[in-house]
């Protein structure tokens, strides 16, 4: 049985920059880093230490509330720098990487003749794990509980996201693996949830052993947590595993080949790269040598997308869960007037700027705010571009008050920051949403603890 | 404009030094000139171009088609009265003398208004070292506009004081208060002052000069007090038909009178997506159908003025397109938009009709309804939480 969904609610922005789709380069980085801050609510405890040898799938660091679940390395090589910030938090591992990967071996077999515990062995072991997330509360899994279901996006409507089609296409084989892999670990379905509004990959809608959902309409109709909501929504005590499908991949990749290959596609986009097109490269890469060259003056770099992804420095590293590399321009200029210009070259939900006459234009948006922040004041903004039944703002002012009873009540549970970028893109307050639904679901998880 | 940016920053005084009322007041002045360059950092990297500045201006926007037609009627009904132009002559007639007297008129009030307001809003925002927010832009506009034209200024003066702290600053300023900012001034005035704000003699300026009398017959009267007395048949006899009535050469407040200039303003704010057509359209409909069943019912003349005719007569548009659209004040959610709205169609009119003492229906409906919101949003909440806990018997 499939379902077919379609949104209404929502907007996509059209940013100059989107990449061409065919794979220009491959960047083989001389140093990773991979970032705790990746991974909310993480608390880490390093297994290295400065000079240690590692190998790709050797652990980094693991989580010291459940030690099962382990960061690995996705490269060999030598742990030279361990970053820490206030209190000697840990900011991030850094590995100089060898010419040549040595990998760390593990189990490789077909999943559908392993049992259920094996498999997660295999996967906690090589540290594929972190890919699981969960909702409620849009963290890293639990191994040891069990899913409702596992839902798995096969389109990004972000942004200038990358086509996940693309990326994946041909690889039919390792794709099915990783599905199979999945299939045992839930006891209910798998949903893999394509793009309805253009013919998906074929290597999605030929998958087996899960149920396929065509989910249509604008961002944030690729979110998880909104397919999730409307093909079977999540209720007080149920717990989903959410994944991207480029993550089923590296999944597939590890029973094939039996190791923890973290390579993968990039999308490198925005306004500032002068070629946009995909990239291959590494999990936790220097972005340095991607954009030596490559990108003009001026850039905020995004591992990520615009509305999701973390501003990182240009010679920072790419993130755990990020396919994308964005450049746009940096903003900091004072507008004269800025709040009466016709305002031709803005993109906005509302109809205040004569944008709204060019529906098709692409637009090249900088990082300002474009405006204070002000008390909340204008309202059914939010519910424009929130394809949930939930009423956003009851719920980012119950989380505001901490009242825990009327978030659970409100619908916190079904939620993750990222389905409020839009929200929060949109506000003429110029409210930090998704920041206010992080603390809520930090909130909750340590209540509920 | 680097120069002017150079300028204004040489001239900033230190956010927490001897002046803070200095500070907040080049603060105001200074992103009033330039939406200051801050970046995002965290969150969304992008964002929509819109601020509440601009929210606010297209506001004010939609307001001038409504402020002009009420200058040019100040001077129009003016002329009227003392004789030196007559009903039947083209209403352009002395065109210029009507705009400038209504100017002279009228800009007074919106000076006072704006003056008294945001000057109570910058000592506030001093002493909360809160930057200036822009609520009061609005008000500041829609208040000459929601007053007879012969009100003294001082009256104007403390009903804005009035409003503007007991109204909002008291409940935390813009965006926190619970019911509508100039309503609560129009409010004030209405029952502290009601022998300025009621009866036939405030609503045409009826400043004589030397030698001025005023003409025979004159009454003064708007049309709702007519329609009480004597229902369509006295509107039509005091040129305010339907069709009159709608263009607004008629005594009134000064900008609700002209139900097609505040028509424009309203087509306005819902191209822009600034207020809420829900809230238009359920207003106007809970008017309607509360004439209709008036209509029906038929007990005195008033009630049976059609339905049209008391939509376009008195604040009920001017009402409907800007007071009830407060996003603060109105209800929060889509469906209850539709009932806040509606219930303020049918209290305006009822209110109207039963109460004579009362004839602007409009601004009480509103009121009572801008405290009704919270109460309403609430079951429709409720309804949505109920909703979705029953999706977990339906699954399981």
């Amino acid at each position: 049985m499939s379902k077919d969904v379609k949104i209404s609610k929502g907007a996509n922005i059209k940013l100059k920059g989107i990449a061409d789709k065919l794979h220009t380069n491959t960047f083989i980085p001389t140093e990773i880093v991979l970032k705790p801050s990746d991974f909310p609510t993480l608390t880490p405890k390093l297994s290295v230490k400065v000079g240690d040898k590692v190998k790709a799938g050797s652990p980094l660091f693991f989580n010291k509330e459940n030690e099962r679940i382990l960061f690995t390395s996705p490269v060999s090589g030598e742990v030279i720098e361990i970053n820490r910030g206030e209190k000697r938090k840990i900011l991030g591992v850094k590995v100089k990487a060898d010419t040549e990967t040595q990998y760390e071996s593990f189990v490789k077999a077909d999943p559908l003749t392993l049992s259920k515990e094996d498999i997660l062995d295999n996967l906690l072991k090589s540290g594929v794990w972190p890919f699981f997330r969960q909702r409620p509360y849009d963290v890293i899994a639990n191994p040891s509980d069990t899913p409702k279901a596992i839902h798995i996006t096969a389109l990004d409507t972000n942004p200038l996201a990358p086509d996940y089609g693309f990326i994946a296409h041909g690889k039919n084989t390792i794709f099915q693996t990783g599905l199979n892999a999945l299939t045992k670990l839930t006891a209910g379905k798998v949903h893999l949830n394509i793009n309805g509004n253009l013919n998906a990959d074929e290597v999605f809608t030929s998958s087996k052993n899960v149920q396929l959902n065509k989910i249509e309409g604008p961002h944030p109709a690729g979110n998880v947590g909104v397919q999730i909501h409307h093909i079977d929504p999540i209720n007080k005590g149920d717990i989903v595993w959410t994944l991207k499908a480029l993550d089923v991949l590296t999944i597939g990749k590890l029973f094939i080949e039996g190791k923890f290959d973290a390579s993968r596609s990039v999308a490198f986009v925005g306004s500032k790269v002068k070629k946009p097109s995909y990239i291959k490269t590494i999990l936790g890469a220097n972005i340095s040598n991607i954009i030596n060259g490559n990108v003009e003056e001026g850039g905020r770099y995004i591992s990520g997308n615009p509305l999701t992804g973390t501003q990182i420095a240009e010679d920072g590293y790419l993130g755990f869960y990020d396919y994308q590399l964005t450049v746009i321009p940096e903003g900091g200029n004072n507008q004269f007037f800025g709040w009466m210009t016709p305002g031709f070259d803005k993109f906005s939900l509302s109809g205040t700027f004569f944008s709204k006459l060019m529906p098709n234009k692409e637009y090249d948006l900088n990082t300002n705010t474009n405006g204070e922040e002000r008390a909340f004041v204008v309202s059914g903004e939010y519910e424009k571009v929130f394809p949930f039944d939930i009423y956003p703002v009851y719920l980012i002012k119950s989380i505001l008050v901490n009242d825990i009873e009327a978030m659970e009540n409100l619908g916190i549970y079904e939620v993750a920051p990222e389905d409020f970028a839009l929200c929060e893109y949109a506000c003429t307050s110029k409210n930090p949403v998704q920041q206010y639904i992080r603390d809520g679901l930090n909130v909750l998880k340590k209540e509920m603890a | 404009m680097k120069v002017l940016d150079d300028m204004m920053q040489k001239l900033k005084p230190k956010a927490d030094g001897k002046f803070p009322l200095a500070y907040t007041v080049w603060d105001g002045m200074y992103t009033f000139l330039f939406v200051p360059g801050h970046t995002n950092k965290n969150g969304v990297h992008i964002k929509d171009g819109i601020d509440l500045k601009r929210t606010m201006v297209m506001v004010i926007i939609a307001l001038i088609p409504a402020l002009l037609f009420g200058i040019y009627n100040v001077g129009h009904q003016h002329f009227l009265a003392v004789g030196n132009v007559l009903q039947d002559a083209h209403v352009c007639e002395m065109f210029w003398d009507k705009f400038i007297f209504g100017a002279l008129k009228v800009l007074p009030l919106i000076i006072v208004s704006y003056g008294v307001g945001l000057g109570i809003e910058f000592v506030f925002a001093a002493f909360n070292k809160h930057s200036i927010q822009e609520g009061f832009l609005v008000s500041g506009m829609l208040i000459p506009l929601i007053v007879p034209v012969d009100v003294p200024l001082w009256m104007v003066a403390v009903a804005t004081i009035f409003a503007v702290i007991i109204g909002k600053e008291v409940f935390g300023g813009t965006g926190m208060n619970i019911v509508n900012v100039a309503l609560t001034a129009r409010a004030f005035l209405f029952f502290a002052y009601p022998t300025k704000m009621s009866g036939d003699e405030v609503w045409v300026s009826t400043t004589l000069e030397e030698g001025q009398q005023l003409v025979d017959g004159f009454s003064g009267a708007t049309p709702l007090a007519k329609a009480v007395e004597g229902g369509t048949e006295a509107l039509n006899n005091m040129n305010a038909s339907v069709m009159e009535s709608f263009i607004g050469f008629i005594p009134g407040s000064i900008g609700e009178t002209s139900t097609l200039a505040i028509g424009l303003g309203a087509l306005l704010l819902l191209i822009t997506g600034i207020a809420s057509w829900r809230i238009m359209l359920s207003t106007i409909v809970g008017g309607y159908v509360m004439a209709m069943l008036f209509n029906l019912w038929g007990a005195n003349p008033f009630m049976e003025l059609s339905p049209i005719h008391q939509l376009v007569i008195g604040g009920f548009a001017f009402g409907a397109v800007f007071m009830a659209t407060d996003p603060v004040t109105g209800s929060q959610t889509n469906t209850g938009k539709y009932i806040y709205g509606f219930l303020i169609g049918v209290f305006a009119i009822m209110i109207r009709v039963f109460n004579p003492a009362y004839p602007e229906g409009m601004m009480l409906a509103i009121l009572f309804m801008n405290i009704m919101a919270p109460l309403i949003d609430h079951y429709v909440v409720e309804a949505n939480i109920k909703r979705r806990l029953k999706r977990v018997s339906v699954n399981a």
